[in-house]
């Protein structure tokens, strides 16, 4: 491949302490209509490396529909209530937790599906890329290739009632797995 | 582990406020060090998130390196945005309450492309800033500088068919922040860009030509490269400037990343 123009890319920066009023909009965190049928909470704690939760931290998710589709669809930033654009944002509360209402991916290509997650933070100097995968992901070629510790970080809990929990860990010992591409 | 979190607003100041001398060495000995590291062949990011002198970024950033991975379909598309979704309104900033802002008002335009230079249409671009006196409207901003009552600070575009946007806004003033005794941010404009894939989803900084405060400024300098600094800054541009009422500047955006159109031309070689 042979790039006709190659330009640097601009450098990202920490979203800051102040994100909330300029990135804050109606229902972001409902990627789907909550309680409609095939609906679940996707939720989690945001930790630093002392444990302690982050209160001012940024989860955005992207995913594909139950069937596998990646939606092309508009409406992201202005929820419908009904249209399924597979995008969320949610500001992790004063105890660090972020929370999705959305659907369970499918899978898009041969490997497991996972949701397309990116983390922000004051004090995070950019972002950081990462996954969600389904409990019980198995077969996934990149998932194969982590350590069983490595690759917990990256899996979905089931609880009980049925919604997912995942934490996510921006340092220390079960740090989480944080991509390049 | 902690059960609850402290309050966010305690966590702003760092516990050990050096002074600015002590930060700048910190900031200079960091920039030397990675420089030193990149010039014996180590791949290194742009933006270093393993970098003390911003303070509360010692127990927030990754140790371990990221695991490069082959981005999946999903990874090389991201949500789809269009005109309707932001009102026209919502670029210019000096528009949203009753009276007009005070401070010197600019426009901000420039345009968002990949890095092979192919402008990016259609992409949601939020800002937010502080007003004129360096205030944010955010309940946690305890800077007692005045708010002012027509100016929020936030606004959304979205690029037209050339990749290009444009805001109105008032120019930011610097900040002074609890990182260290005495540290005052230089004044810019937080920008959150979407791409053509969630790969180059960016989140950054926009600044102001001439700032005395950059070398001073652990955020700015988390960028460890001089040449990817500078580009961070907007350039004066009179063409941009509105005769009688806004002083022009002028800021591309070049989103880093794959995206689905590079695989599909991948595919067919």
């Amino acid at each position: 491949m042979t790039l006709e123009t190659a330009l640097e890319p601009t450098a990202g920066q920490t979203v800051g302490p102040f994100f909330a009023y300029g990135t804050e909009y109606d229902r972001m965190h409902e990627v789907v209509f909550p309680h409609s049928p095939g609906s679940i909470v996707l939720s989690g704690t945001v930790y630093d490396g002392a444990g302690a939760p982050i209160p001012d931290a940024i989860v955005e998710i992207w995913g594909a529909d139950a069937d596998g589709t990646v939606s092309r669809a508009r409406g992201a930033f202005r929820r419908d209530d009904h249209t399924f654009t597979g995008f969320g944002r949610s500001f992790t509360t004063d105890d660090g937790r972020y929370e999705f209402w959305t659907r369970e991916p499918g899978p898009t290509g041969s490997g497991a599906p996972f949701f397309a997650a990116i983390v922000y933070a004051r004090g995070l100097p950019d972002k950081l890329h990462t996954r969600i995968y389904l409990p019980g992901a198995e077969g996934d070629p990149f998932l194969a290739s982590l350590s069983a510790q490595e690759r917990a970080t990256l899996v979905a809990i089931r609880e009980a009632d049925g919604s997912l929990r995942h934490d996510i860990r921006l340092q220390g010992d079960r740090e989480t797995v944080f991509l390049a591409y | 582990m902690h059960d609850t979190a402290a309050a966010p607003e305690s966590l702003l100041a760092a516990p050990d406020q050096l002074t600015q001398g002590e930060i700048t060495a910190e900031i200079q000995a960091a920039h030397a060090e990675y420089a030193r590291r990149e010039a014996e062949g180590e791949i290194l990011p742009r933006t270093m998130h393993d970098f003390a002198p911003y303070r509360s970024s010692i127990l927030r950033h990754p140790t371990k390196n990221p695991k490069l991975v082959d981005p999946e379909k999903i990874e090389l598309l991201s949500p789809a945005f269009g005109q309707r979704d932001v009102a026209a309104i919502e670029s210019d900033l000096t528009l949203q309450h009753v009276g007009e802002p005070l401070g010197e008002r600019i426009t901000v335009r420039g345009r968002l492309l990949d890095s092979r230079g192919r402008p990016l249409a259609n992409q949601l671009i939020e800002v937010w800033q502080a007003n004129s006196a360096g205030r944010y409207i955010h309940q946690r901003d305890q800077h007692p500088a005045p708010l002012d009552p027509n100016f929020t600070g936030a606004g959304r575009a979205i690029t037209n068919e050339a990749g290009e946007y444009l805001f109105t806004t008032i120019k930011p003033g610097p900040y002074p922040w609890k990182n260290h005794v005495n540290a005052w941010r230089p004044a810019h404009i937080h920008f959150s860009v979407f791409g053509r894939a969630f790969t180059q989803r960016i989140v950054t900084q926009m600044y102001f030509p001439g700032d005395p405060l950059f070398a001073l400024d652990p955020i700015y300098n988390s960028i460890r490269r001089a040449s990817d600094r500078e580009r961070m800054i907007a350039a004066y541009d009179h063409d941009a400037t509105v005769p009688e009422f806004s002083m022009g500047y002028r800021w591309d955006i070049v989103v880093d990343g794959p995206d689905a159109t590079w695989s599909e031309q991948e595919e067919d070689q």
